[in-house]
């Protein structure tokens, strides 16, 4: 397909997975629980509701913020399928993430405030994950466009086994599961309450929650792009690792920050770093 | 359409209660009673919240407080007073430090009788205010 179309595509279908994913993912936790949980177009109503609800914005920089976060986070996902150098997106995918950085910063709550720091920590330890991902990605294939990587003969897992775990690592960070999740959690009762969106109301956690739908229809990409022979093994592969994380989620706790970091760091140095390192000395 | 009946999320708010319409209270996110089958999460943040959940009386002390994060829970908003005590002041209601039911400090939409107030009556005054919210939301809109 042209990727000019695939780009409106992404823009359009990515909530609608994301938001299903979240639904799936609250049944299944809360069956992990012994619980019946709620119906799985939860995420809709609650979306709706929060559009529908008056906001209390503390200050006028916190919304433009929040859609730029939006607006962003689509748009690195738009431009991975619509055919921009992967290499490029991964950039504008950390502008994303730091315009929520920014925006629960702006705030004076310190619950908020701490939420902000920590998921710039968070932030510090998966970002050069991702820009080393697709650099390999890149290498392996001698392509730095999505549909390049798509097309290419050479399967891409198969050649970056250290990629591909410390992508199961990093992801836990990225969907917000625990013992990740120190900078906020889908479930309220953690200590910060729930840190970023502390001091945020009504259609302002709206904006953040459709902005996370985006990011995990982003992280599905790129796993595409990991398992570039096949989309429907892909797509099968996501959901395993999904399951992976909710299973994480719900037999762990949270961890301290320096743990993040340093636990990051080191399997993104080692397995990624080792990987890449790997594929340079054996293949030039 | 709206969403609010299917996505109401809830404040706690323990004034001075006994902690028997609190465990109440939490019994009904567990396994048994299951409140998240109709969308119903505890926020424990007022910003995020649609229904302020007290148990207990109001005090000297606590005036401030509940009236505090009645204001920070944007519209439409309900109160939904858990137990004898949060909706008179209960046994308590003559004694020296209490000002009596919630209903002297926030406007209150359902009354919750019960000493403790049983999970299955909890759930049936969130459901009645889940109707209240919706009615204020239509005046709202």
């Amino acid at each position: 397909m042209n990727p000019i179309l695939l780009a409106p595509l992404f823009l359009l279908v990515a909530p609608l997975f994301g938001g299903l994913l979240t639904g799936v993912d609250r049944v299944i936790s809360a069956r992990m629980q012994g619980r019946v949980g709620p119906p799985v177009l939860q995420p809709f109503y609650d979306l709706g509701k929060l559009l529908q609800k008056d906001v209390r914005p503390v200050n006028p920089i916190v919304e433009p913020l929040l859609l730029g976060h939006v607006v962003f986070m689509a748009l690195s996902g738009a431009m991975i399928v619509g055919g921009v150098d992967l290499l490029f997106t991964a950039f504008v995918f950390a502008l994303a993430a730091l315009l929520l950085v920014l925006a629960a910063g702006s705030v004076n709550s310190p619950y908020s405030f701490t939420g902000a720091e920590r998921e710039l920590i968070v932030l510090l330890a998966s970002e050069p994950f991702f820009i080393l991902m697709l650099a390999a990605v890149s290498k392996v294939t001698g392509e730095s466009t999505f549909a390049g990587v798509l097309a290419s003969p050479e399967r891409v897992a198969p050649i970056l086994p250290g990629i591909v775990l410390a992508f199961l690592l990093v992801a836990t960070i990225k969907l917000r599961k625990s013992p990740f999740d120190i900078s906020t959690s889908h479930h309220p009762h953690q200590e910060l309450v729930r840190g970023l969106t502390s001091d945020m109301s009504g259609r302002l956690i709206g904006w953040v929650e459709l902005a996370h739908w985006y990011e995990s229809a982003l992280l599905a990409l790129f796993v595409l792009l990991l398992v570039n022979w096949s989309p429907p093994l892909a797509l099968g592969a996501f959901l395993v690792v999904y399951f992976l994380e909710i299973l994480v989620d719900n037999s762990t706790s949270r961890a301290k920050w320096q743990l993040v970091l340093q636990s990051t760091w080191a399997v993104t140095l080692v397995l990624a770093g080792g990987n890449v390192l790997a594929l340079f000395l054996l293949r030039s | 359409m709206s969403f609010f009946s299917r996505s109401p999320w809830i404040l706690h708010y323990d004034g001075s209660s006994c902690n028997g319409c609190d465990i109440e209270v939490l019994a009904c996110l567990t396994p048994l009673y299951d409140v998240e089958r109709f969308g119903i999460v505890n926020t424990g943040n007022p910003k995020h919240a649609d229904i302020l959940l007290v148990t207990g009386s109001v005090n000297e002390r606590n005036i401030d407080i509940i009236q505090n994060l009645y204001r920070q829970m944007p519209d439409p908003k309900v109160v939904v007073a858990v137990g004898a005590c949060a909706c008179s002041g209960g046994i308590f209601a003559r004694a020296y430090n209490v000002q009596g039911g919630i209903d002297k400090v926030v406007p209150v939409d359902v009354y919750v009788p019960g000493c403790a107030a049983r999970p299955e009556s909890i759930i049936d005054g969130v459901v009645q205010g889940i109707a209240a919210l919706e009615q204020k939301r239509a005046k709202v809109a």
